[in-house]
C-alpha cells in the first residue's frame, strides 16, 4: 500500500458533530493542495450510535476507507469511542482524545462498567497521546458548541499544515455570526 | 476549472443540474436521501418528495413522456416498490432522458437487506452505470442522460453507501444547452403497453442492449489501466478503488457500464493474464456472466458475498494476508447501538407496549429502535408498510385468546408510503388487530424529510396537510383516536382498551419529532433526581432514555442520575417514577 497516503480516523458518538469536523478537516487538506477522500455512515448510526469518519489524503487517494491498522492519527471525540477504534491505528500512531465520557446504553442501565482510566491506557500503548479538555476550553471560548473547533485546533498541532490554511477553512465553513468564538476556540485548542 | 469537494450524493445532484434535468422525484431512503436534498438547491429543477418509490418513478415517467429530462433516486429496496412501472418503462422507452440513481447498502448500515441492484438492471433489461468516486458520479449522471435519449431507454446508475457518503474532489462543468423544450407529442404505439404494442417493443429492447454493449466497448468509461505482472483485475464501482489500493501494480479493466457488458473487451483483456480476479461487492454479477463466456476467473470462491468489501478483506481473501490487529486491548468494550433521542415521542408508546406484553408487528423508521432493550417491544419488521398486513395475517391464524395481543406500529410517513392499502384490507377482511400510527409529523429516520402529513414540501413551501384520522375513517375504521404520547399512562390505557376491542381500531400518537428543523421543538430545563427520594427501583431506566444513567455507589445503593447535557425536560421519566413526587423532579 502506498506510503504517501496519510490517514486520520475520527471517532465519537452520533450527534457530536463529527461529520462537520471531518468536513472542515477535508477542506483544510484540499486547500493545502492534497487529494482528499473522506467516508462515513449516515442514517441509523447517527441516533446516538458509534460513529466514525475516515479522512485520507496524499498525492492520489484510491480507497475512501482506511485499512485496518493503518491510521496515522486517531482523533477521538469521546473516551470509549477512541478506545474502541485503537486497533485501526498503525504502530506508533498518534491519538488525540477529548476527555468526555458519554455512557452507552448498557452502562447507563448499570449492566456493564464504563472502562476506567481510558486516556492512561491509551497513552500506555501509544506514547504520543494527547488529552484535550474540549468542553472546558469551549466554555472559555464562550460557547460549549465550539468544542469541535477546540479539538480541531489541537489536531492542527499534530499536522504539518500552516495555521493560515486552518483559519481559512474555518472562515469558509463557519457562519459569520459564529466566526469569532470559533476562531478563539481554535486558538485555545491549538495552544492546549 | 472550478473544483469542489463533494459527496457522491452531492455529485449526482450536480450532475443532474449540468445534464439539464427538469424534474426530480424520490422517497427518502438512506443512503440516497441527500441527492434530492441537493437537487432542490438548483432552482431550475422541479424536485419533490413522492409518497413512495413507485409514485416517484411514475411521476418521472410522466415528465419524460412530456419531453423533459427526469431523475429518480432511491435506496436499493425502493426498487422493489417501483419494479412494476420499471419493467414496462423498459419497453416503452423514454422521450426526455430518464435516469434512476439507486444506492445499495452493502453491510446494511441502514437497511433490512443487502440486495444487489445490478440484478435489476439485468432483470428489467435496463442499462446500468456504476461510478467509483464523486467525479464519476457527476460525469456518469450526464452520460446516463445522453445514453437514455440516444438508446431510448431508462438508465440506472448504481451507487453504494461508500460512493454516496464519501467525499472526493470534483471538477465542475457547465450545464448543457439547447435541450428541446417539453411539449405534448402523442405516440400511443410506443407508450400504450397493450399486448399488441408490447410484443413489438420487446425485440427492440433486446436489440437496444446489443447496440449498447457494442457502443460501450469503445467508450472511455470502460477502460484498461495497464500495469505489470501476471494478474489482471476486472472490477467496477468502489471495489475498483479497493482493488487499486491492494494491487497497485496489476492491470485493471475498470467497467463504468456494468450492464450490458462489453464482452469483446473483457475477452481480450482476460486472454492476456494467467490469473484474472473479478473484484465486486455483493453478488457475483460480473463473475457469472464472465464465466458464462467460458473465461476462468477467481472471484466469490474467495471474496465474501456478504457485507462490504474493504482493502483489508480483499487482501485477506485473495492474498491470504492476515489482518494484523496487534494493538487490540483485549478489554471488553461496551457496544454503542443507536437509540431514540432524549424526548423522543415514541419512547412512552413502546414502554406501554412492553408492559402490555403486546405482540408488535413493526415497520421501518426511528421507531424500529423500539426493538432494542430495555424497551424490547417489537416482534417483527419486514419492509415499508408491512406491519399492518403482518398484523392482519397473524391475528387471522391465532386462537381467539391470543388475537388481541397483536398490535401494528407504523410511522406517519410509512403509513402513507404503503400502509393505507394494508389498513383497507384489514377492515375489509374483518381483522381485529390494533394499529398505532406513530405520528411525529416528519420522516425522521432518514434525516427529517417533509411528507404529506407535515404540511410542507421538499422546497419548503406550504402544502395540504393530510388528515390521517379521515383516511382511517374513509377506509372503514370505526374507532380512530388521537393521543399525546407524552401522557404515558393515558396512552397505555388507550392501547389496552383498543387491544381488547374485537374490531379494527387505530390509535394515532401525535407529537413532533425532537429534531424537526423547521419547527424547532422547545427544549425545557433538564430534570434531576432527588437522591433522597430515589429508591433505586430502576423503573425510569426501563425507558432507555439516553439522559438517564445508573450510578453505582460504594457501600450504598446505587442511584439514577440525569445527564443535564442530554436531558430535554420532556417529563416522561417523571411519570414513570412510582414514588410520585419522589424520583425525578424539575430543577427550580
Ligand atoms: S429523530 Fe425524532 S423520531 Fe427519531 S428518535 Fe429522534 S425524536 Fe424520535
Ligand atoms: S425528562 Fe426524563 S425522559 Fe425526558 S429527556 Fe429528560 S431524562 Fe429523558
Amino acid at each position: 500500500m502506498s506510503n504517501s497516503i496519510k490517514n486520520i480516523l475520527l471517532a465519537g458518538v452520533g450527534g457530536q458533530g463529527i461529520l462537520l469536523a471531518s468536513e472542515i478537516l477535508s477542506e483544510v487538506l484540499m486547500l493545502a493542495g492534497h487529494d482528499v477522500k473522506k467516508s462515513e455512515i449516515h442514517g441509523m448510526a447517527q441516533r446516538g450510535g458509534s460513529v466514525t469518519s475516515h479522512v485520507r489524503y496524499g498525492a492520489r487517494v484510491y480507497s475512501p476507507i482506511i485499512p485496518e491498522g493503518k491510521a496515522d492519527i486517531l482523533f477521538g471525540f469521546e473516551q470509549l469511542e477512541t478506545f474502541r477504534y485503537l486497533p485501526m491505528l498503525r504502530p506508533g500512531g498518534r491519538v488525540l482524545v477529548n476527555d468526555l465520557k458519554i455512557l452507552p446504553p448498557s452502562v447507563a442501565l448499570g449492566k456493564e462498567p464504563y472502562p476506567q482510566d481510558i486516556p492512561a491506557k491509551i497513552a500506555g500503548r501509544f506514547p504520543e497521546t494527547k488529552v484535550v479538555h474540549g468542553m472546558d476550553l469551549a466554555l472559555e471560548a464562550g460557547n460549549p458548541r465550539t468544542v469541535n473547533t477546540v479539538l480541531i485546533g489541537a489536531l492542527s498541532r499534530l499536522m504539518d499544515i500552516e495555521e493560515g490554511v486552518w483559519l481559512q477553512a474555518i472562515r469558509n465553513m463557519v457562519p459569520e455570526r459564529f466566526l469569532d468564538e470559533n476562531l478563539k476556540a481554535f486558538e485555545l485548542g491549538r495552544n492546549a | 476549472m472550478k473544483k469542489a469537494i463533494l459527496s457522491g450524493n452531492e455529485a449526482f445532484a450536480r450532475g443532474a443540474h449540468e445534464a439539464g434535468v427538469r424534474l426530480a422525484s424520490a422517497y427518502p431512503g438512506t443512503p440516497s436521501t441527500e441527492i434530492l436534498e441537493n437537487v432542490i438547491k438548483y432552482p431550475e429543477i422541479d424536485a419533490s418528495w413522492a409518497t413512495n418509490e413507485k409514485v416517484s418513478l411514475e411521476v418521472a415517467i410522466g415528465a419524460s413522456f412530456g419531453g423533459a429530462r427526469a431523475l429518480v433516486t432511491t435506496k436499493h429496496v425502493g426498487v422493489n416498490v417501483m419494479a412494476d412501472p420499471l419493467f414496462t418503462l423498459s419497453y416503452t422507452g423514454v422521450r426526455g432522458g430518464l435516469v434512476i440513481v439507486v444506492a445499495d447498502d452493502p453491510e446494511m448500515h441502514s437497511s433490512q437487506n443487502e440486495q444487489d441492484s445490478r440484478n435489476y438492471a439485468k432483470f428489467a433489461k435496463v442499462p446500468m452505470f456504476e461510478p467509483a468516486d464523486s467525479q464519476e458520479a457527476l460525469d456518469f449522471t450526464r452520460l446516463a442522460f445522453e445514453a437514455s435519449e440516444k438508446f431510448d431507454t431508462p438508465v440506472f446508475i448504481r451507487s453504494t453507501t461508500r460512493i454516496s457518503h464519501s467525499k472526493s474532489i470534483v471538477e465542475l462543468g457547465e450545464p448543457v444547452q439547447g435541450l428541446p423544450e417539453p411539449r405534448l407529442e402523442r405516440d400511443p404505439g410506443k407508450l400504450v403497453m397493450l399486448p399488441a404494442n408490447a410484443r413489438k417493443r420487446h425485440p427492440m429492447v433486446e436489440q437496444r442492449l446489443r447496440d449498447m454493449a457494442e457502443w460501450s466497448a469503445t467508450q472511455g468509461f470502460n477502460r484498461v489501466e495497464e500495469g505489470s505482472g501476471e494478474i489482471g483485475i476486472i472490477t467496477a464501482g468502489v471495489a475498483y478503488q479497493y482493488a487499486r489500493e491492494v494491487f497497485p501494480e496489476a492491470s485493471v479493466l475498470k467497467l463504468g457500464l456494468v450492464h450490458p457488458l462489453p464482452k469483446g473487451l473483457i475477452r481480450d483483456f482476460a486472454a492476456r493474464f494467467k490469473t484474472v480476479y473479478v473484484i465486486e461487492e455483493l453478488d457475483p454479477f460480473l463473475e457469472e456472466q464472465i464465466r458464462a463466456m467460458g473465461i476462468e476467473v477467481l472471484g466469490k470462491d474467495k471474496l465474501p458475498i456478504c457485507g462490504e468489501l474493504t482493502p483489508g478483506r480483499i487482501e485477506a481473501s485473495l492474498l491470504g494476508a492476515k489482518a494484523e490487529l496487534p494493538l487490540h486491548s483485549g478489554e471488553v468494550i461496551p457496544n454503542r447501538p443507536p437509540n431514540m433521542c432524549p424526548g423522543c415521542p415514541h419512547r412512552g408508546v413502546f414502554l406501554g407496549l412492553n408492559r402490555l406484553k403486546a405482540y408488535v408487528t413493526g415497520d421501518i423508521g426511528c421507531y424500529t429502535l423500539g426493538f432494542l432493550p430495555p424497551l424490547s417491544a417489537m416482534d417483527t419488521c419486514v419492509c415499508m408498510g408491512a406491519s399492518i398486513g403482518n398484523a392482519t395475517g397473524i391475528s387471522r391464524v391465532l386462537p381467539p385468546e391470543e388475537r388481541s395481543k397483536v398490535v401494528a406500529v407504523i410511522g406517519d410517513s410509512t403509513f402513507l408510503h404503503s400502509g393505507i392499502t394494508g389498513l383497507m384490507d384489514m377492515v375489509y377482511n374483518k381483522s381485529a388487530a390494533t394499529v398505532i400510527i406513530l405520528d411525529n409529523r416528519i420522516t425522521a429516520m432518514t434525516g427529517r424529510q417533509e411528507n404529506p402529513t407535515s404540511g410542507f414540501t421538499l422546497a419548503g413551501s406550504e402544502a395540504y396537510e393530510v388528515d390521517l384520522e379521515q383516511i382511517c375513517r374513509a377506509v372503514g375504521v370505526k374507532h380512530v383516536q388521537v393521543i399525546d404520547p407524552y401522557e404515558i399512562d393515558k396512552t397505555r390505557e388507550l392501547i389496552r382498551s383498543e387491544m381488547a376491542r374485537p374490531e379494527v381500531s387505530v390509535i394515532i400518537t401525535r407529537r413532533p419529532c425532537m429534531l424537526i428543523k423547521r419547527d424547532v421543538v422547545e427544549i425545557k430545563p433538564p430534570l434531576y433526581v432527588d437522591e433522597d427520594k430515589c429508591t433505586a427501583c430502576k423503573a425510569c431506566l426501563k425507558l432507555g432514555c439516553p439522559a438517564i444513567e445508573w450510578q453505582d455507589r460504594e457501600g450504598a445503593k446505587g442511584k439514577c442520575h440525569v445527564n443535564k447535557h442530554l436531558c430535554v425536560g420532556c417529563g416522561v421519566c417523571e411519570q414513570v417514577c412510582k414514588f410520585g413526587a419522589f424520583g425525578v423532579c424539575h430543577v427550580e
